[in-house]
């Protein structure tokens, strides 16, 4: 049928935009550069970014069902602890270890999900709960910065490809088609959208609510533990660090801001979300290129925030009836 | 035999008898029209068959064997497709997902979305919506394509009851001529419809079979085309006289100017060329079945609706209120007395005080600085006037009964002594005794000198209570009723439209050039 790419366009609309803005900015920080674009810088920008992406689809999944995970930030202190401690030694064991800390994500995730939906606990309260207590148990594992990696697999996954291609941007390629896709092409994945718009009519529709969350929340626990992996692979160690954890869980609901996912759930994709990352991080490299004091680095970050959520709100203007503007 | 068939369905909500030993019985390749007032117990009806609440008592038997349905997913696996009034569409999701949603098509545990679309698209024209484009966002589409989606939706789960409450309600004279094209088909396709609508002439033209609800009783089914609409009407009304209304004082026919006027309001579509006057001393009422307009006519008065044209005219002076803040100010002294208590009236969690005052705060407050004693005098001159049984005012207002939070609505605009009074609905859901206290209220802040618009879907309340009603059809007011003219059965009528030709006419001036 002819007309679809126009209806495809507007479903997509804020992943693309994300994309389209993330590019421009990418493309001025590129060629201000004062050592142009080579295959280190782009990997060090690469490794910051893809960090933050993670963290910013595991927020994604559960803000589409107009939740919010705040302790996304402490599942993944939580597993650089862990990975820090048992991502080493043989082969073998170092791959048990990486299982390890992804379970333990899962399992973070099934606990928030499992008060949020059983317990039918606001999400924002329930996850500063759990997350005060991921971070506390991060701290009894490593009540000191320190620990070890498997260098080998570390290097592998943060360092560059032939062709000086980032790796992690392939780690990140990979997350994305095998968990996002499938789970936005799943039953449970629509639900999850479904949830988020509306869950009544969802309920009405004889959707699978509760196993829609539940699986939001878990997934976000294994994307955030995975994040936490990253992590340890970026910097050999692990730290308990609470500034961290909040820096990281603030930083991906601006992301998903950013990334046109919207926060009253329904409405965007992890992907949104990525690039939405991928631009607060360029913000950032951008003031250093142009030489700007690091100081003013959280007012820029902040006005670019503020812009993108102001054109989130234009519809407002077109609400007729003023009842639904507190809806 | 029947295909399915309901008996002795009771249904409580808290203290309201909703459904009492109510039955139906549907046959396949029938249209079976459902009839009855507001709140004769229709929708409760189909929440039961569709399963979205549970019977407390009754059974019902398809194909001849018992079934429950303990969920709405349940009725779906047994065949039965509701389309309810209020939309279940999911506004974010395109509309081959939701015409999908309850069963997507699968490949590999994935969703197949070629599947899907071809899905969609036999589901869509099987509606006789072939021009809705599957990948159209729902929330981009105008209020009679969702319902046209919903029905698609509805068709897509290849039902073999399809209960329709209200679905044409929403649409456009365009997509009625269409559904009722594809109703007819479905019909000698062999399914069953259960068809509920408060239009007359669309039973008329559709149903085989009628029966008609009365105080949640099903009181008599019958062969379409074998009463009146007089008669069908005099079943629909059928209930006991139980209210004590207090006498109405009478007006001498006054030239005086009227309070509040409204001259040709208009608010998308709405409300459609309102003009009304109320005189101080006068309860004006607005009847009507339910969602014709009345509840956006008081939010536009309140000055809560954007965008509205026309003329309002408080003691003969055009006045543009621009919103609540401004409406209760003291030269206009309006009060709108919401709908929802819990959600617009009140704040639940806080306390009797601090509710009754928050309205009139602006003063009993100096330099900005609530005066403490002014606040509990005034709020404890309230409590006694309207009798609201409390234990004290620092208790919080979700702790009282429904009736006496109903009370503190009231009484917290009473605090500021309005001379316009705005009500929606006031007396749904509370208690005999406190809608008798109401009545009383009403009438002696009438007497006072305001002027009340009273929008009521109890039609004993507006027989008993107002001096006139307007009822409204569509957005519009279709009839207005003076004095002895008010009746229950006037009521009903012309809200039903009886009698009046305007029906036919609208639909033909709505047809799309």
């Amino acid at each position: 049928m002819s007309g679809d790419w126009s209806y495809r366009l507007r479903e997509h609309k804020g992943t693309l935009l994300a994309f389209v803005a993330f590019v421009v900015m990418f493309t001025i920080y590129a060629a201000n550069h004062p050592a142009g674009l080579n295959a280190n810088v782009a990997t060090t920008a690469a490794n910051k970014g893809v960090l933050l992406a993670i963290v910013a689809m595991a927020q994604t999944l559960v803000v589409l069902t107009s939740g919010i995970d705040l302790s996304v930030g402490m599942v993944m202190v939580l597993a650089n602890c862990l990975a820090s401690s048992i991502v080493v030694g043989s082969p073998v064991q170092a791959a048990l270890g990486v299982l390890a800390v992804l379970v333990v994500g899962l399992v973070c995730g099934a606990i928030n999900g499992f008060i949020v939906i059983y317990g039918r606990l606001q999400p924002i309260v329930t996850t500063i709960a759990t997350g005060a207590i991921f971070y506390g148990v991060a701290l009894g594992l490593r009540p000191v910065p320190g620990g070890d990696v498997e260098t080998t697999l570390a290097d592998a996954l943060t360092g560059q490809l032939p062709g000086g291609i980032p790796a992690s941007l392939v780690v990140l390629l990979g997350l994305v088609l095998v968990v996002w896709l499938p789970f936005r092409r799943s039953v449970t994945g629509r639900a999850a959208y479904a949830v988020g718009s509306s869950e009544v009519a969802a309920y009405m529709s004889g959707v699978p609510i509760r196993r829609a969350k539940f699986v939001a929340y878990m997934l976000s626990g294994l994307l955030a533990a995975l994040a936490g992996l990253f992590l340890t692979f970026i910097t050999y160690t692990g730290e308990a660090s609470a500034a961290n954890g909040n820096t990281y869980t603030l930083y991906s609901i601006a992301a998903v801001v950013l990334g046109g996912v919207s926060l009253f759930g329904g409405s965007g994709s992890a992907v949104g979300a990525i690039f939405g990352a991928f631009m607060f991080r360029t913000i950032g490299d951008l003031l250093f290129v142009f030489n700007v004091e690091p100081l003013w680095q959280p007012l820029f970050q902040g006005i670019v925030l503020s812009a993108a959520v102001c054109l989130g709100a234009v519809r407002l203007l077109h609400v007729r009836n003023r009842l639904d503007l507190y809806g | 035999m029947s295909l399915f068939v309901i008996e002795g369905v009771s249904k409580r909500y808290g203290g309201v008898r909703a459904l009492q030993d109510a039955g139906l019985a549907i046959e396949a390749g029938r249209i079976h029209a459902v009839l009855g007032e507001n709140g004769a117990g229709k929708s409760t009806l189909i929440k039961i068959m569709a399963g979205v609440v549970a019977p407390d008592e009754g059974r019902m038997i398809l194909d001849g064997a018992p079934v429950s349905f303990p969920s709405p997913a349940a009725a779906n696996a047994a065949g039965i497709a509701c389309i309810f009034q209020e939309l279940s569409l999911i506004p974010d999701l395109t509309v081959a997902d939701n015409i999908a949603i309850s069963n997507p098509p699968r490949r590999f545990g994935l969703i197949d979305r070629g599947a899907q679309r071809r899905l969609a698209e036999q589901a869509l024209a099987r509606a006789g919506a072939d021009n809705i484009h599957p990948l159209a966002l729902v929330k981009d589409l105008s209020l009679s394509r969702r319902q046209m989606v919903e029905i698609a939706k509805a068709l897509a789960r290849k039902p073999r009851i399809l209960i329709l409450d209200e679905a044409t309600s929403a649409l456009t004279a365009a997509d009625v001529t269409k559904i009722y094209g594809v109703l007819k088909r479905l019909r000698a396709e062999g399914l069953a419809l259960v068809y509920i609508s408060h239009r007359m002439h669309e039973i008329t033209e559709l149903a085989d079979e009628c029966t008609v609800f009365c105080n949640g009783r099903s009181v008599a089914s019958y062969a379409a085309g074998t009463k009146t609409d007089n008669e069908v009407v005099e079943m629909m009304i059928g209930r006991e006289y139980n209210a004590v209304f207090p006498p109405r004082t009478a007006h001498p026919a006054s030239d005086a100017t009227p309070m509040l006027a409204v001259r040709n309001l208009c608010w998308t579509d709405r409300l459609n060329d309102i003009s009304l006057r109320v005189r101080a001393g006068e309860v004006i009422g607005l009847g009507g079945l339910d969602g014709q307009g009345q509840r956006e006519l008081l939010l536009a008065l309140f000055g809560v609706l954007r965008g509205t044209t026309g003329e309002v005219l408080i003691d003969g002076r055009p006045v543009t209120i621009a919103g609540p803040d401004f409406a209760k100010r003291k030269e206009i002294g309006m009060a709108l007395i919401p709908e929802d208590r819990k959600t617009e009236g009140l704040m639940l969690p806080m306390s009797v005080r601090e509710n009754l005052s928050f309205a009139a705060l602006g003063r009993l407050s100096r330099w900005g600085v609530v005066s403490a004693s002014a606040e509990r005098e005034a709020v404890e001159r309230i409590v006694r006037l309207l009798a609201v049984r409390t234990d004290g005012t620092d208790v919080p207002a979700g702790s009282l009964s429904g009736g006496n939070q109903q009370k503190l609505v009231i009484g917290k605009w009473l605090m500021l002594a309005p001379r316009i009074l705005l009500l929606n609905d006031p007396t749904r859901g509370i208690d005999v005794g406190t809608k008798q206290e109401m009545y009383q209220l009403l009438r002696q802040l009438a007497d006072e000198g305001a002027a009340i618009l009273f929008y009521s879907t109890d039609y004993d309340e507006l027989v008993g209570c107002c001096d006139r009603v307007l009822v409204m059809c569509d957005g519009a007011i279709g009839r207005e009723l003076v004095g002895a003219e008010i009746t229950e059965r006037a009521l009903v009528s012309s809200a039903l439209n009886l009698g009046a030709q305007s029906t036919t006419r609208r639909v033909a001036q709505t047809v799309p050039t």
